[in-house]
């Protein structure tokens, strides 16, 4: 009964892992019923707004709240003083990031302020708008302070430091290191070096961060409805840092309005809200606007690169040598910390690729910028576009076509279990059977004909590649080993209820990925029932098992596997009380389309509504000693391996106008491994957002700032996100090899677009420039930028 | 602070009259007086989109309009074209083609692409991918890369040319 999952059974009756089947929790998203946090409304709810810092770096000298209060409505003004005392600070650091430090962090912070957009003083009022009226009142006298902005000078003697106590800014540093990188390049046969820049830029969910907390004093209880991707981390989090029982906190949430990591952490105006609402006894809402959204929602991605790759005569990649440089804002994320962006930028570099000689080194230093912390893909896209721009330009170097030259250097299909020489990990890829697979979906001879055609017309056309791993089904290495409460194992409940419908309660979140569907599809098949007849429950503390929710793409591997289990187990125990009604051993049973039927021959013996009706009912006529456990709870934790990597490769086709630095996407490929798929249009849709989230980071999307540490955008006028209209058409291919650690054998698959996609694109324009001997590699890659590439405006302007 | 107004519309085909302050725009006077929450705001700025609602059979950004404007106008919200049944074919595509995935922009962007196709239906026309893309640049989606929302309107648009044509 416990076998490996094998999609060879989609022909059989109730098999569902493998199809391509419609969310069953997506009718409400159409038809407008969806419910959100700002969709619920409590009695007595008060709403916040927050008073944020103008200034990057500034002493708070006075606040005024008298003028805000005066208002009718306006109910209470709290500044960080106020809520120092209810909230114990945290300190976002990581025992196995050797050496890493931050300073505590509070809801709102004592004395100053360290990044324009900070929140300085909270007001609740009655409403929204009455609530801004007042924080436009509040007056704070700031004495403004040197700002440190330019990351290259972060740690320089004369510059300021932000905290004082830390005696530098420096957050973190580690070299990762094997080999003889010094003797590789030596000898190298060719050595190619190009600086890299990834544009600092953010989620931009449409939903914007929500809270609504509701604290009731005569049960002590918490009750928060969140929009996030991690309800029992903000569980003991708030239960934690507000000095409540665990027990007494439920976090509650329904449906999510994107996330994509920006949700997965700890905000000091959210830990604001809730220790508001203990205090007052009564609910407080708090909605984030666009603005507050762009100046306090995390930022991501904001690296500098330095990279050589060295490659010998017959064109074998040989060594990498890598240094990256991040600023990460004036305070480390809680609790998954803003240093492991950059070592994954180090752990990941290469890493598709077979060679001996490795040193990466990253640097993670304060900035009086908004914080950054883990976004979709977290270090994947920046690691991939080092290595992929560095192999494409080993592959010129040498005169050799870049597919060619990737099929030379990655690692070989049939050579593992391995370790890279960054010392990841890989159970099992399939680098050469992705790229073959691409190179028939793309039809490769056919775009170099019409490369070389069109280049006739003087219209410029390119192609690029990327290659690529993607870490998912974490365990506990990834935050556990460093402290950090974040749970790697997952649970699921399933119950078998009276009428022979299945309850599904997983530890596992919703935000739009299809996680509800997915766990359906595999109790339905692990129980026996039609995928019609079960209802998930997620997101909901106090009804779901305890886990880590939805993140670094464990859903379906880690949550998925627990459905699997405690469906089977379900189904065994629901066998154990068949075989007594039916005077039969349970192994001779089975469970098909919700009916207790023979294994062999498949008769109907009885409808599982039956089996409810008696358990539940008429108890009294099974034999007393029989179990009727019809409830079951599995938990599943990966032990074998620190990550389950999956690989793909992508391809970018475009066109780029050398008048305008427009450039123009006419086509997308993505082959991608995620192991098992369970319903193949839900991971092509994981992928096709995840690659145009990835184009929105290579061509448009860039927290821009003045050099004195202002943010220079604010609204989605001049923040730009991808839009239908430029978006090309994605076809996704699929290769599968399932993970050994689980029966499922589900890989992740939410982040691999966004890992591939911005250097497929930047290795599309340099292929389209290739001839113009101009090259980009500072994202994003905006009109501007090539403009001064092809020297057609002098490089300050762009 | 700011004046109050008294307006008398339709919504979805049912006559409300309220008070509303001056400066509420629709959207919030849809969801927080009348308690529609299938229309969303996403940046009260007149950028993302989500907040598209049909006034007298146009549709607009929603947190660009002001209530007190709309004395004697018709509106439309997702609530009412899902009650009236006249987007039916256009939602079972999107959930036949998961072109939602959080959701969040799925009702404006069902407005948006009912606008398109009602527009080619006039036209006698299947709008090519390219007009359908032209036409929802207007709606942000975040989670989708707006590939499979493609595909449903060009289904729906394709299906309703042949049904006239029958």
């Amino acid at each position: 009964m416990n076998d490996i999952v094998d999609p060879r059974s989609l022909d059989r009756p109730n098999s569902y892992i493998g199809r391509s089947v419609p969310r069953p929790n997506i009718r409400k998203l159409v038809e407008g019923a969806a419910r959100y946090v700002d969709d619920v409304i409590l009695p007595r709810m008060l709403h916040a707004a927050f008073v944020r810092s103008p200034h990057p770096h500034a002493r708070i000298v006075r606040i005024d709240v008298s003028a805000a209060l005066s208002i009718p409505g306006v109910v209470k003004a709290f500044t960080g003083a106020d809520l120092a005392p209810h909230c114990e600070p945290w300190v976002a650091v990581l025992a196995h990031l050797k050496g890493m430090k931050s300073a505590p962090q509070r809801p709102l912070p004592l004395d100053v302020a360290t990044w324009a957009g900070e929140a300085i003083v909270a007001v609740v009022a009655e409403t929204r708008a009455l609530a801004e009226d007042a924080a436009a009142r509040v007056v704070v006298d700031y004495e403004p302070l040197p700002a440190v902005t330019d990351m290259e000078t972060a740690l320089d003697p004369a510059t300021p430091v932000i905290h004082a106590d830390l005696g530098d800014n420096l957050v973190f540093e580690r070299t990762n290191e094997s080999g003889d990188v010094e003797a590789a390049f030596r000898t190298a046969h060719k050595v190619v070096s190009a600086t890299f820049h990834t544009g600092r830029h953010t989620g931009v969910t449409l939903e914007p961060r929500s809270i609504l907390a509701d604290f009731n004093r005569a049960t002590g209880q918490l009750v928060v409805h969140h929009s996030t991707q991690a309800p029992h981390m903000i569980r003991d989090v708030l239960a934690r840092h507000l000095r409540l029982p665990e027990a007494d906190v439920r976090v509650i949430c329904g449906d999510v309005g994107g996330s994509y990591g920006i949700k997965v952490h700890v905000y000091p105006d959210e830990m604001a809200v809730a220790v508001i609402a203990k205090l007052m006894g009564r609910p407080v809402k708090f909605i984030a606007d666009r603005l507050e959204s762009f100046s306090s929602d995390i930022h991501a991605r904001d690296h500098r690169i330095e990279g050589r790759l060295a490659v010998d005569a017959a064109g074998r990649i040989l060594a990498f040598d890598i240094d990256d440089l991040t600023g990460i804002g004036p305070y480390s994320v809680y609790p998954r910390t803003s240093a492991v962006e950059g070592n994954q930028v180090v752990n990941l570099i290469g890493g598709p690729y077979d060679f001996a000689h490795y040193r990466a080194r990253t640097t993670v230093v304060l900035q009086n910028k908004t914080p950054t912390c883990q976004y979709r893909a977290v270090g994947h896209p920046i690691a991939t576009a080092v290595t992929e721009g560095l192999v494409d330009l080993a592959a010129e170097a040498l005169g050799m076509d870049p597919l060619d030259f990737r099929l030379k250097n990655l690692m070989a299909d049939g050579s593992y279990p391995r370790t890279s020489p960054a010392g990841m990990k890989f159970e099992g890829l399939s680098h050469v059977e992705s790229l073959e697979a691409l190179r028939k979906m793309i039809d490769y001879p056919a775009l170099r004909a019409d490369q070389v055609a069109a280049r006739a017309r003087g219209i410029h056309r390119g192609i690029g590649f990327a290659s690529f791993i993607e870490l998912t089904n974490p365990s506990p290495f990834m935050y556990g080993i460093g402290g950090a409460r974040i749970s790697a194992q997952d649970g699921c409940t399933v119950r078998i209820d009276p009428d022979g419908t299945v309850l599904a309660a997983t530890g596992v979140t919703e935000q739009g990925q299809g996680t509800e569907a997915i766990i359906a599809q595999i109790v339905a098949e692990a129980v026996g029932v039609p995928m019609s007849s079960v209802r998930v429950v997620t997101g909901d503390t106090l009804a779901t098992p305890y886990g880590g929710g939805t993140w670094a793409c464990r859903g379906a591997g880690i949550g998925g596997e627990a459905a699997l289990r405690a469906g089977r187990a379900t189904k065994e125990a629901a066998l154990v009380v068949a075989g007594s009604m039916l005077q039969a051993a349970p192994d001779t049973l089975d469970i098909v389309m919700g009916n207790i039927v023979d294994r062999a021959g498949g008769a109907v013996r009885m409808p599982l509504s039956e089996l409810g009706r008696i358990v539940y009912f008429r108890g009294d006529t099974l034999p007393a000693e029989l179990p009727r456990e019809l409830m079951q709870t599995r938990h599943f934790i990966t032990t074998q391996f620190p990550f389950a990597f999956t690989n793909g490769i992508q391809a970018s086709w475009l066109e780029v106008d050398i008048d305008t630095g427009m450039v123009n996407l006419l086509k997308h490929w993505c082959v991608e491994d995620c192991g098992r798929v369970i319903n193949p249009m839900l991971v092509d849709e994981q992928v096709r957002g995840g690659v145009v989230q990835g184009i929105g980071g290579a061509l448009y999307e860039h927290c821009v700032y003045s050099p004195d540490g202002h943010l220079l955008m604010g609204s989605m006028a001049d923040y730009l996100t991808p839009m239908a209209a430029e978006m090309p058409d994605i076809e996704v291919g699929h290769v599968e090899t399932p993970t050994r650690e689980s029966a499922l054998g589900a890989k992740g698959a939410g982040e691999a677009g966004t890992a591939g996609a911005p250097a497929a694109i930047m290795n599309a324009i340099n292929d389209a420039l290739r001839p113009l001997g101009a090259r980009v590699f500072a994202q994003p890659f905006t009109p501007a930028r090539i403009l001064a590439a092809l020297g057609r405006i002098p490089t300050e302007t762009a | 602070m700011s004046t109050s107004v008294d307006v008398t519309l339709s919504v979805n085909g049912e006559r409300v009259a309220r008070r509303v302050e001056a400066r509420r725009h629709l959207v919030d006077f849809l969801r927080l007086d009348l308690g529609l929450t299938g229309t969303h705001t996403g940046c009260e700025h007149g950028v993302c989109g989500a907040c598209t609602v049909r006034v007298d059979g146009v549709i607009v950004r929603g947190c660009l309009v002001l209530a007190a404007s709309l004395d004697g106008a018709t509106v439309e919200t997702i609530e009412g074209l899902t009650e009236s049944g006249e987007i039916a074919d256009l939602q079972t595509a999107f959930v036949e083609r998961n072109a939602a995935q959080c959701g969040f922009c799925t009702p404006a962007m069902l407005l948006t692409a009912a606008d398109l196709l009602s527009a080619a239906a006039r036209d006698g026309a299947v709008p090519s991918r390219e007009a359908i893309r032209e036409h929802i640049a207007g709606n942000y989606c975040r989670c989708t890369g707006y590939h499979a929302i493609v595909d449903a309107i060009e289904t729906v648009a394709t299906a309703r040319a042949g049904k006239g044509r029958s």
